[in-house]
């Protein structure tokens, strides 16, 4: 066996209050692409940090070819031969690409004075922009001028000017286009032939399938697996990252079925919305996925129901009953409650505390006489983290320091005391960690299984087939069809969703 | 580029402005004198300018004005060489960016803040090494006249003034123009200009890159203060006497607008050498001209503040344009 380039034996690294490495070994090969996967929080980054020589390591060694090393700081890892290309871009965007390939490594005369040598290193800036497949014109022009895709490759090509033998990519597609990101195949491409080795952080299965050798999956600060080529699947991402099946994922452990209709509309029309009207059931105890391409008209819909658009025709009925919806306080109190889709935007106080958060819309509950009862509160607060499982240290903690996914807990926390009858669920797990979404999907089953109507609009396909009873899709602001569990599947509901008919 | 012609067509208009007023303003006599005091501040200016650059700020100049005066007259008072006390003057100045800069690095302490405690305790120190009252040249080299050559021979190549007050020659423009040079290539032509440019626009970005930001941002921090100091020096020889409490007082803010006109960002990483000294340029030359429309002097902080804003409304809007149109 060759001597691999990179070694990481027992890797260990703690942050006040997380230990985000625990021992994790691993080892890349010269002219591999290793695939680093992982939830938010995993230790990916920090692992990556560590072997950029960001981070020192509490415990653990690092070896190259062979040979113990160890990086004081980015520059030794770089002298090294190691660079980290940055998830967001770490270039100064107010030079010149020319300027920013040699920044921290000038090409420089008449000693301590470091007048820059231009012409040097504007030679060697043309051959390497060639490498990476930018057109040497570019050397002079601002890189804050540039598309992300082409900043990424100047990283890149950065790399490459300083002899890079491992370029660490944290995930480097999440900001590109997709004619982008095949450029940046290419680029891999070619670098893994000439021998560069690539460590690739991502999420996306599909592109760790077409660029990655192996795989490590990482959870907890733990090495969970390494994968060869021919075992990354989605199954085993999954299994490794959360530490439990696909299955289990899309809990539909409470569902009774679908009983009575919730919430009734009929040729719903709202300002911004389509010329004709909508017509809509939701049923009490059903997960009723919403599908559709980004700007189908989803949002606004659900913002109609929920007072916040103004409705210009049609009816909406609860539970059988008329109801007049106005404002977001008349479909409070009909028992609609919705979970925007930016949590920090309409869904959380982000700077006020777990508990402030939980309060807001429960004083009705927990004050007589507008006049607050701290006890009330406390048990208020306790009950919901509980049920929730809310990681936090205390209800005092500041919301905003909170995970994505457990400030999403919280959004859905404050609705939950008041009992709905209706809620709508905007891409209720954007921006969440696998750990944490597995805990959200638990929570909806629940309440569906308590009776609870649940309108939840999804982007996310394996979300929308995983968890929905029944789905609808809609296109330009139009109910597109509907479909029935048997029949939701990622091509009916595409087909749907731009604009195909049933 | 674009922010040097807007500050050259500003600098024109004043120019024009003054000739319109009273055509006798563009004597040679009156241009040399506004051209010394635009070389006064804009001295400081450059200084406040690399500070900015590299992303930092200094809000302790004017305070460091007075206490560098001060102390090259306490000096030479005591029987310092005025040489000897020019230097040790000019490394007070150094030493205490230097001590801005490691609490800026060091201690993660914001560089807005730093100064401005620094502008109190600066003024305080000069101050209590008075004991709060005047300093004079004149009364120095009488205690200690084997100065006065020296003294005369500082006082005429760094402020252009003879020992009587009068102005032979713009000393400070040429001091001025010597050192914008200087910063100018550092600016453009070194591997330490493009570290601050890069420290200012993106500190965590240089940081990856390798560059030792902590040592660049103090570096920045020094040359700030140093230029402060030479201002506080130049302020006693051109005035032969400072006031412990008023001296310099606010010059931070006009050099700070100076370095702004001329286009160094607020927020760090762009800026000229040559645009600091035009925008350092307007302030002195506005001035003079509301002396000559004879506008009250109770107006002049109104007037001053008027113009800058218009000025740098105008140029917002001429830079939002012309990036509209590279984009468009």
């Amino acid at each position: 066996m060759p001597t691999p380039l990179i070694e990481a034996m027992a890797i260990r690294k703690q942050f006040p209050g997380v230990l985000a490495l625990d021992g994790v070994s691993c080892a890349i090969m010269p002219g591999e692409v290793l695939a680093i996967v992982g939830e938010n929080g995993a230790g990916k980054s920090t692992l990556m940090k560590v072997i950029a020589g960001i981070y020192t390591p509490d415990a653990g060694e690092l070896r190259m070819n062979g040979q113990p090393v160890r990086f004081d700081g980015p520059a030794d890892a770089m002298e090294a031969g190691i660079f980290l290309i940055h998830q967001e871009l770490s270039l100064a965007e107010n030079l010149s690409v020319l300027d920013n390939l040699f920044l921290g490594r000038e090409r420089t005369r008449l000693g301590f004075l470091r007048v820059l040598d231009r012409a040097s290193m504007a030679a060697t800036g043309r051959d390497v922009l060639a490498r990476v497949g930018l057109p040497k014109e570019l050397l002079h022009v601002e890189v804050g001028a540039l598309p992300p895709g082409q900043k990424q490759l100047v990283e890149i090509a950065r790399a490459l000017i300083n002899d890079a033998k491992a370029i660490i990519m944290d995930e480097p597609t999440s900001s590109l286009t997709q004619k982008e990101t095949d450029t940046l195949y290419s680029v891999i491409d070619a670098l893994r032939s000439s021998g560069v080795s690539i460590l690739y952080i991502s999420h996306r299965l599909a592109e760790i399938k077409r660029c990655a050798d192996r795989a490590i999956v990482l959870r907890d600060g733990k090495l969970t697996a390494m994968l060869p080529k021919d075992e990354i699947n989605h199954a085993n991402l999954v299994r490794y990252m959360v530490g439990r099946d696909l299955k289990q994922f899309f809990p539909r452990d409470h569902r009774k079925g679908a009983g009575e209709t919730v919430l009734q509309i009929r040729d719903l029309r709202f300002a911004g919305g389509p010329g004709s009207g909508i017509s809509l059931d939701v049923r009490a105890g059903e997960v009723l996925g919403m599908a559709g391409l980004v700007g189908a008209g989803r949002t606004e819909l659900s913002e109609a129901i929920f007072g916040i658009r103004a409705i210009t025709g049609g009816t909406i009925q609860l539970a059988g009953q008329p109801v007049q919806i106005r404002t977001p306080r008349d479909a409070i109190a009909v028992g609609i409650y919705l979970v925007p889709e930016d949590r920090k935007l309409n869904g959380l106080v982000v700077d006020g505390s777990v508990g402030e958060n939980l309060s807001l819309p429960n004083f009705g509950r927990i004050s007589r006489y507008s006049w607050l009862s701290r006890l009330g509160e406390n048990e208020l607060h306790r009950e919901s983290i509980q049920r929730l499982r809310v990681k936090t240290p205390s209800a005092k903690q500041t919301i905003g320091l909170l995970s994505g996914g457990n400030q999403q807990k919280v959004v859905f926390g404050k609705w939950l005391a008041r009992g709905p009858k209706l809620l709508i669920l905007d891409e209720p797990t954007r921006g969440v960690d696998v750990g944490a979404k597995a805990e959200i999907y638990g929570l909806i089953d629940e309440l569906a299984g308590q009776g609870v109507a649940i309108w939840m609009i999804t982007s996310d396909l394996e979300e929308l087939l995983g968890m929905s009873d029944r789905a609808v899709v809609m296109h330009e602001g139009h109910i597109a069809g509907e479909l029935k569990r048997e029949e939701c599947n990622e091509e009916a509901v595409m087909r749907l969703a731009t604009g195909g008919s049933e | 580029m674009n922010r040097i012609a807007g500050v050259l067509v500003l600098l024109v208009g004043l120019y024009a402005a003054l000739y319109a007023t009273r055509p006798s303003a563009l004597d040679s006599s009156n241009l040399i004198d506004v051209g010394n005091r635009q070389g006064f501040y804009g001295i400081m200016a450059i200084g406040v300018g690399v500070v900015m650059i590299a992303g930092g700020i200094d809000l302790s100049i004017g305070a460091v004005v007075a206490l560098a005066a001060t102390t090259f007259g306490v000096l030479l008072k005591n029987g310092v060489h005025p040489y000897g006390a020019f230097l040790i003057t000019l490394m007070g100045g150094t030493s205490i960016g230097l001590l801005h800069g490691i609490l800026v690095t060091k201690f993660r302490l914001k560089a807005f803040l730093i100064t401005l405690c620094g502008l109190f305790v600066y003024r305080g120190l000069a101050r209590l090494l008075t004991n709060d009252l005047q300093v004079g040249m004149n009364a120095i080299l009488r205690e200690k006249p084997s100065f006065v050559p020296s003294v005369d021979w500082l006082r005429f190549y760094l402020t252009g003034h003879e020992a009587d007050g009068k102005l032979a020659f713009p000393a400070m423009l040429v001091l001025l123009g010597v050192i914008a040079v200087v910063v100018g290539l550092i600016l453009q032509k070194t591997s330490y200009g493009r570290y601050w440019y890069a420290v200012g626009y993106n500190e965590q970005a240089a940081r990856y890159a390798g560059v030792n930001v902590d040592r660049q941002r103090i570096v920045t921090f020094m040359i700030g203060s140093t230029l402060a100091a030479l201002a506080g020096i130049l302020l006693l020889l051109k005035d032969s006497s400072v006031k412990p409490d008023n001296a310099g007082m606010a010059y931070e803010l006009e050099a700070i607008t100076g370095a702004v006109l001329g286009g160094v960002s607020l927020r760090g990483g762009s800026g000229t050498a040559l645009g600091v000294v035009l925008g350092a340029a307007v302030l002195p030359l506005l001035k003079n001209l509301i002396i000559f429309l004879e506008i009250p002097s109770a107006v002049e902080p109104v007037v001053i503040g008027t113009t800058l804003l218009l000025g740098t409304t105008v140029d917002e809007l001429l830079r939002k344009r012309s990036s509209t149109r590279k984009s468009g």
